[in-house]
């Protein structure tokens, strides 16, 4: 069952190659061919799932090599939370792209890109090699940054070379912490590195390189002092990107590699803690209150991205067994609710021809759907009980006062609040004010862009209702990953 | 020790560009400084005083080989880097015919 892995890379890459081939004969085939190739990765995500059950972790040594040699592909209970973010998100983003991407004219190049992206997002969570990892980070980066600027206006090449240049600059840092870590410990595998720095536990390079990460990630995440870049690259790209940069890329790109890293690499200690808890207050206050100022609406979730991300950084930096687990939970929510209000953003801007919430109105008669599924992913976001959101914010909450931290946790509610007041305004604006005369004869979005909209909704009341039956299936067994630390690479480092 | 020291000097000469020129082109001359900062950073981290061969050799000493993953992490950087650079320019080439100019202060169609 080990040999599963690599399909998760060969699956998309071969779909990338294939596509510009086969479409040359007939050009609906692309969309065709990304849906399959997206229904493939859900399959073997299946898959890989049921072989986790059994065997603990899953490990496929690439051409055969053993590990200081080779590269390892390693899928554990933490990965595996992320590869079932990805492989949902990203095939409901393609059912949702089949009706949206039509009013662009070159949609094969939009399918390579999407799919490139998506090898990039599971070689990264796949990988057990640092390097190999940096090399997946630009794959999914350097994708990304084409499809942003991909509709072709000159505000999409702006909001572009704003993420290209920051992200570089991140990549470049991240580049450096690496070969820091390889030059004192001499591996570049995960497993291995930590082992070697657990035996140097107060080397000057080892806090540089630590310091590095967490700038270079901190600026692929959008933590608050490096945030500049997401508000104009989440609303400048199209809307099942945006759905796919805020719900799963910034958080493979920065939380999950930031997390790996801290965590089975460096050791989490009480500085780390500081820091992280400190970088995710600030973001969800600095995001929470810029969101209420925006009128674009897709603006407006894209600070709210950055606010709710601040939530997931902090409840890891609390560090607590319940703090990680509500941590794990939010980002697992998160993933679900922001890539539906992306889509109810989308769904609006194709039948209204604008997103700016004063020009909106009265839509709740003219789109139900949309209006029926954007209330839950804002009751969610929002944190009423009992959707999702309610029970993770809840948990790192209540997790944040059991550890002392009774200020934080203060401003954490407080945040809260205002996520309710900027997701009541996009409510009010969009969905319940008089319709204005230019848009009373719009239509419902069509049923391809419907259905994902409809599946995500229903999936963010069910993992509300059963939120027990999530944390025991798959939050729990990714704590436990973490929170062991070395323990980790010992398994797979021997 | 000087090697650190060196290769951050390079990285800030880039960052310094980066943070105060207007031009396009010329931030894009700084993305590349840092990049090579980096290469530069990682052949250094692979070198060692003395040794040529690029294996371990049948009969020549251990000590006579240098590290070949550092000079192949190196390479795989410049293609990586090159890719970025090729992206960079066509954005530049875009915002050029877009807007007219070439200075960063004057391309804020995008606000908030």
């Amino acid at each position: 069952m080990n040999n599963l892995l690599v399909l998760y890379i060969i699956i998309p890459l071969a779909a990338v190659f294939i596509i510009p081939l086969l479409s040359r004969f007939n050009s609906k085939i692309s969309g065709w061919l990304a849906l399959s190739a997206t229904a493939a990765l859900a399959l073997v995500t299946v898959l890989s799932g049921i072989a986790l059950q059994t065997q603990k972790i899953l490990i496929y040594k690439v051409g055969g090599w053993e590990a200081p040699i080779g590269i390892n592909l390693v899928l554990d209970s933490f990965s595996f939370l992320f590869v079932t973010i990805i492989s949902l998100i990203g095939l409901l983003v393609v059912i949702y792209s089949t009706a949206y991407i039509n009013k662009y004219n070159s949609k094969n190049k939009y399918y390579i890109l999407y799919l490139l992206m998506m090898t990039g997002m599971l070689g990264v969570v796949l990988t057990g090699d640092l390097f190999s990892m940096f090399v997946f980070i630009e794959l999914a980066a350097i994708s990304t940054y084409a499809l942003v600027a991909f509709g072709g206006k000159a505000e999409e090449f702006e909001a572009s070379f704003k993420y290209l240049i920051l992200g570089t600059l991140a990549s470049i840092m991240i580049l450096l912490a690496i070969v820091m870590v390889y030059s004192i410990t001499g591996s570049l595998n995960m497993a291995q590195a930590a082992l070697s720095l657990a035996k140097l536990p107060q080397n000057q390079i080892a806090k540089l390189a630590l310091a590095l990460f967490i700038m270079g990630f901190g600026l692929k995440a959008a933590l608050v002092p490096f945030h500049t870049w997401l508000p104009d690259a989440h609303t400048s790209s199209p809307a099942p990107i945006s759905a796919t940069l805020s719900g799963v890329l910034i958080k493979i790109l920065g939380i999950y590699t930031l997390i790996r890293i801290i965590f089975n690499v460096f050791g989490f200690s009480p500085m780390i803690s500081e820091i992280l808890m400190a970088l995710g207050i600030l973001s969800m206050v600095v995001g929470g209150l810029l969101a209420l100022g925006q009128w674009d609406m897709k603006r407006m979730l894209a600070y709210s991205s950055i606010s709710q991300i601040g939530y997931i950084v902090f409840g890891f930096g609390i560090g607590t067994p319940l703090a990680l687990s509500g941590a794990i939970f939010h980002l697992l929510n998160h993933a679900i609710f922001k890539p539906l209000l992306f889509m109810n953003a989308g769904a609006i801007e194709q039948s209204t021809g604008t997103r700016n919430l004063k020009d909106l109105g009265g839509l709740g008669k003219l789109m139900p759907v949309t209006f029926a599924t954007s209330t839950v992913g804002a009751l969610s976001i929002s944190g009423m009980p009992p959707f999702n959101g309610f029970w993770s914010k809840l948990t790192i909450i209540f997790a944040a006062v059991l550890s002392g931290h009774y200020w934080y946790a203060f401003i954490a509610a407080v945040a809260s609040i205002i996520t309710l007041a900027y997701f009541l305004k996009i409510q009010k604006f969009v969905f319940l004010d008089e319709a204005k005369e230019n848009i009373k004869n719009i239509k419902e979005a069509a049923p391809a862009m419907l259905a994902p909209m409809v599946i995500l909704a229903a999936v963010c009341i069910i993992t509300g209702i059963f939120y027990p039956v999530i944390i025991k299936t798959m939050v729990l067994p990714a704590v436990r990953i973490i929170s062991q630390g070395l323990f980790y690479s010992r398994i797979i480092g021997g | 020790m000087i090697i650190y020291a060196l290769a951050f000097l390079l990285f800030l000469v880039g960052l310094y560009g980066l943070l105060t020129k207007k031009n396009l082109v010329k931030i894009v001359i700084s993305v590349i400084i840092m990049e090579y900062a980096a290469i530069l950073f990682i052949v250094s981290i692979g070198d060692k005083f003395n040794a040529e061969d690029p294996l371990l050799l049948k009969g020549a000493a251990p000590h006579a080989m240098v590290d070949p993953l550092a000079h192949a992490m190196a390479l795989a950087y410049v293609l990586i880097g090159f890719s970025v650079l090729a992206l960079m320019v066509s954005l530049v080439i875009r915002l050029y015919e877009n807007y007219g100019t070439l200075d960063i202060t004057k391309i804020k169609k995008l606000k908030g």
